[in-house]
């Protein structure tokens, strides 16, 4: 066992300080000292992104950094994209478009659609086949999550043009 | 009363019953995170287990040291196999009548075989503490290959030593586990003797791995005050996994509880029972704490399940016309250091005698021999039914080499030797009574969809421009007719470990017309919340969103064997439709109470008993709840419940026509996916969303086996292929959109119609992609070349043909 440190990390809007060993990876720290379970471990070598996280504006594979990489860090997980009363526009399309089965690869998917989508918000079909080419899904073949972000894209450019 | 006016519509569509695309109400948790697979739980005090694994695929295990472990802050407790001995615990029964090891017991039969199990304060200190333990291991030969392994001195089982009989017959050699014959020999050899034309042909089923997204684990609890044990896990049979552990572990039944949460995917490799799960109901009871045990990827791939590897060689005989008279088929089988298959019983090579096909063959005969092997165990159904994945893959090949044979259009070869629609039932000759079909209908409606036609002759153009060198891609037309078969099974002739293959439900209604439904299954991503309240709804009456469905909890659901093998919707569907009739026909007493008339004098309609020829005169079910509730009626008893166990008379029978156009670059070998057509015809449709996605998930999975994925050894017996890295799955940059299709024949022995359909993409998928491969270079001479068709062995093969000179 290596010494703890004092972790600082502002996880979905809010301040959350712990104490971890620094080798600990950002997706245990989130999961076990944070009560933070929709980030999945499937892999442990940052193939198959069921973990990953937005950090510091970035799509993160939280399997592959140590907590003391991410200390000081803003951290989003896919509790901090929506909310029972006011989904997020991805969450209610994959449901729309079935665009997921047993929902372990879901959090990472859509986390990180979310952030491609901020990186291009009118993306190609292709664009978004190589843009969540990191994020393993086992069940679907994919077909109906690429629908799904399409779908979402949609909506939301149409909500901003309204809004324009 | 059975037409169908705008309002009547209208009040079956509020029921979103039986073929309503209607939306997963799994979804609400999952796309918020909010939902709890084994390793979200979290028990107070609880601790984690890890394992020692042997890096030698054959060894002795000379001594374990512990000391270092165990002086380590956090650790509490080191567990070998001589620590398990005592409780008889060390070795496990298989489902496949053998026994395993749960820790090494003197040597180790496979690389990442468990040696000794840790339990600590949390993974950490668990992953320090494995560091720590020191194993003397003593090299033994390493055998990989069954046909080898069948003639080495070398004896994998000692603990076997001296066993001439096995689990399913007469054992020939050390390290022979069963033969297993179907049809008949003499019969086929006589057959292939005078036949016009025959081919021959072998080929290599690859070993592969279903890998789930979510790995395996669980938490055990044991409750040393009340003596209950509780034990979460990645279970896709929770009732069997409760008596094997009551059988195992001496504790009886109703004092166990097994649970399976939400399961990240199972595709077969979470039916068995593995050292995992029984470390940490050890561990639970040494310590007195909840302990968890979840495995890593490399220990998912490396350790537990395997599925395939077979070894099959095919005669096939037929008239100069192409009617097929007679199928021979060879199988040798690697199942690894245990035999750990997960098949019915009387089927150890599960329902490989599937393999005629969708074909009128006279006559067959088929024989399976199972070998040890310095692998790890497994064999179980990577998302098919018992090996017919297997089945279907040799018999298409089959009809492809027959094909260039008599130099025939492959889609002709078949369609000519299709079961015709009359006759079904259908009884093959390899045993099963095929319960319904129309072969014809779905492959003409394919050939068509695509412009077979046109497609062979672009094929025919583009090989013309090959040679001319204006190109340097090849067409690879990849065709498949496949017929499953699901839905295991007739309790006379399916068990697991002596336990019928029934399956169950239980339905409570409330009193205000909502209801429960409980069943013995579990869903791994299927939808089974969705489209088992879809059943019921269309069976009792009331919406769908009325109807919560539960699963995986034994203290609450009625006895079930789960969920694989596609036996959900045709077994525990049926019993879903069986217990709803229950409660249609005591509503029917209810109804004709409260309307004073004869129970004869009303009918069901949609969502209320009606008085026959007085449709306003009604009682809707929502009335008919309450009133079981707060009515004393006579003869009946109150409350409103119903429960079925659901003993199928027969398998059900999937087909499909599947087409796929590929093109490959000869010089990179990289096969690109231009079309692929899948017609499925899986009887009733419950929900045809959920039955799409199903159909792209599988035929992804197809892709991958075909294409790629593979769990290979080198000769010292290590795992090539061990973690993401080297393990092919594919992304959503590499696959391909799908067109899918379907017709519908339903089930004539099933209540509902309804035949199950989340394997028959993978079973049909992964020949047609093969068959695409080889279709390509069939103009230059190819007849039969191995799976994984990777980009590597394709150009291989691009290569052996001349075709880069």
């Amino acid at each position: 066992m290596t010494e703890k440190m004092q972790v600082k990390l502002n996880v979905n809007g809010e301040d959350r300080e712990f104490l971890a060993e620094p080798r600990e990876l950002l997706i245990y720290a989130l999961r076990e000292h944070l009560n933070i379970t929709g980030p999945h471990v499937g892999c442990d070598t940052s193939h198959c992104g069921a973990c990953t996280v937005t950090l510091n504006g970035k799509s993160v594979k939280s399997c592959t950094m140590f907590v003391a990489q991410a200390n000081g860090a803003e951290v989003t997980t896919i509790e901090g994209l929506g909310n029972p009363a006011t989904l997020h526009v991805l969450q209610e399309n994959f449901r729309e478009h079935h665009g997921l089965q047993c929902g372990f690869c879901t959090p990472g998917m859509i986390t990180r659609a979310s952030k491609l989508l901020e990186e291009n918000p009118d993306p190609t079909e292709e664009e978004v086949r190589f843009g969540m080419a990191g994020n393993i899904c086992r069940c679907t073949g994919y077909q109906n999550i690429v629908k799904s972000i399409l779908a979402a894209a949609n909506e939301m450019n149409s909500a901003k043009e309204a809004a324009e | 009363m059975n037409d169908m006016t705008p309002e009547r519509d209208e009040r079956a569509a509020n029921l979103k019953g039986l073929g309503c695309s209607r939306k997963r109400v799994e979804d609400a948790r999952f796309t918020q995170g909010k939902g709890n697979y084994v390793d979200d739980i979290k028990l107070p005090g609880m601790l984690h287990g890890d394992f020692v694994r042997s890096p030698y695929a054959h060894a002795r295990v000379i001594s374990v040291n512990k000391d270092a472990a165990m002086a380590l802050p956090g650790v509490l407790a080191v567990l070998t196999a001589e620590d398990l001995s005592p409780l008889g615990l060390h070795w496990m029964p298989t489902l496949a009548g053998d026994k395993q090891m749960v820790l090494a017991d003197g040597k180790v039969l496979f690389q990442g075989q468990e040696v000794a199990f840790v339990v600590a304060e949390d993974r950490y200190i668990a992953a320090d503490a494995v560091e720590l333990i020191e194993v003397e291991y003593e090299e033994l030969p390493v055998l990989t290959d069954p046909f080898e392994a069948l003639k080495s001195d070398v004896v994998l089982r000692e603990d076997l030593a001296g066993q001439t009989e096995g689990a399913h017959g007469p054992r020939k050699h050390h390290n022979h586990i069963f033969t297993w014959e179907q049809g008949d020999e003499a019969a086929t050899n006589q057959v292939m003797d005078n036949a016009e034309v025959v081919v021959t042909e072998s080929m290599y089923y690859h070993r592969t791995h279903p890998c789930p997204l979510e790995t395996c684990g669980s938490v055990a609890s044991m409750d040393a005050v009340n003596g209950k044990l509780t034990l979460y896990g990645t279970f896709q049979a929770p009732h069997a996994i409760r008596t094997v552990v009551s059988l195992i572990s001496g504790i009886e039944e109703h004092n166990i509880r097994v649970v399976s949460p939400d399961i990240g995917g199972g595709f077969g490799n979470k039916v068995g029972a593995y050292a995992g799960y029984v470390c940490s109901v050890v561990a639970s009871i040494v310590t007195g704490r909840p302990v968890k045990w979840v495995e890593d990827r490399m220990e998912n791939l490396m350790t537990t399940a395997f599925a395939r590897d077979y070894w099959m060689t095919g005669k096939i005989s037929a008239t100069k016309e192409g009617k097929i008279t007679g199928l021979h088929c060879q199988v040798t089988a690697d199942h690894g250091g245990f035999d750990a298959c997960a098949d019915p019983t009387k089927f150890p090579a599960g329902f490989m005698n599937i393999c005629t096909g969708s074909y009128d063959i006279p006559v067959a005969y088929l024989a399976v021999d199972g070998v040890y092997t310095n692998k790890a165990p497994g064999g179980v159904s990577y998302r098919c039914s018992f090996r017919v994945t297997e089945a279907v893959y040799f018999i298409e090949r089959m009809i492809e080499v027959l094909a260039i044979e008599l130099d025939m259009d492959a889609a002709d070869l078949r369609r000519i030797n299709f079961i015709k629609k009359e006759q079904f039932p259908y009884q093959s000759a390899l045993g099963w009574e095929y319960d319904s079909g129309d072969y014809h209908r779905a492959w003409d409606k394919v050939m068509e969809a695509v412009d077979y036609e046109g497609l062979r002759k672009e094929q025919a153009e583009r090989v013309e421009a090959f040679k001319r060198g204006e190109t340097r891609t090849l067409m690879g037309i990849g065709l498949c007719h496949f017929t499953e078969i699901v839905g295991a099974g007739p309790v006379k002739n399916c068990d697991i470990l002596g336990l019928g293959m029934f399956d169950s439900c239980e339905i409570r209604i409330h009193p205000t017309g909502s209801a429960i439904a409980r069943l013995g299954t579990i869903s791994q991503g299927q939808g089974h919340a969705t489209t088992f309240a879809q059943i019921l709804a269309t069976e009792i009456g009331l919406p769908a969103d009325s109807i919560t469905i539960e699963e995986g909890d034994t203290d609450t659901a009625p006895y079930g064997l789960g969920t694989y093998g596609s036996r959900s919707t045709p077994v525990a569907g049926a019993a879903t439709a069986m217990a709803g009739r229950k409660i249609r026909a005591k509503a029917q007493m209810i109804a004709a109470y409260l309307l004073e008339v004869h129970d004869n004098d009303v009918e069901f309609d949609v969502d209320r008993f009606v008085v026959k020829g007085a449709p306003e005169r009604f009682k809707t079910m929502k009335e008919i709840a309450f009133a079981s509730y707060n009515q004393a009626i006579p003869g009946l008893e109150p409350g409103l419940e119903a429960v079925s166990y659901y003993d199928p008379p027969n398998m059900t029978y999937p087909f499909g026509a599947y087409v796929c156009v590929m093109d490959i670059d000869v010089d990179t070998g990289v096969p690109e996916i231009r079309r692929f057509y899948a017609l499925d015809d899986c009887g009733t449709r419950i929900n045809p969303m959920i039955i799409e996605g199903q159909i792209h998930g599988g035929l992804t999975e197809a892709f991958a086996v075909a294409l790629g994925q593979e769990i290979a050894y080198d000769k010292q017996g290590n795992v090539k292929n061990g973690t993401l890295m080297d393990f092919f799955l594919p992304t959503a940059w590499e696959v391909p959109n799908y067109e899918t299709d379907h017709t519908v024949t339903p089930s004539p022995h099933h209540p509902i119609g309804a035949k199950g359909v989340g394997e028959s993409p993978h079973v049909g998928g992964v020949p047609c992609f093969s068959n695409a491969v080889h279709d390509a270079f069939r103009p230059f001479g190819l007849k039969q070349t191995n799976m994984p068709h990777d980009h590597w062995r394709i150009w291989e093969t691009a290569n052996k043909l001349g075709l880069h000179d």
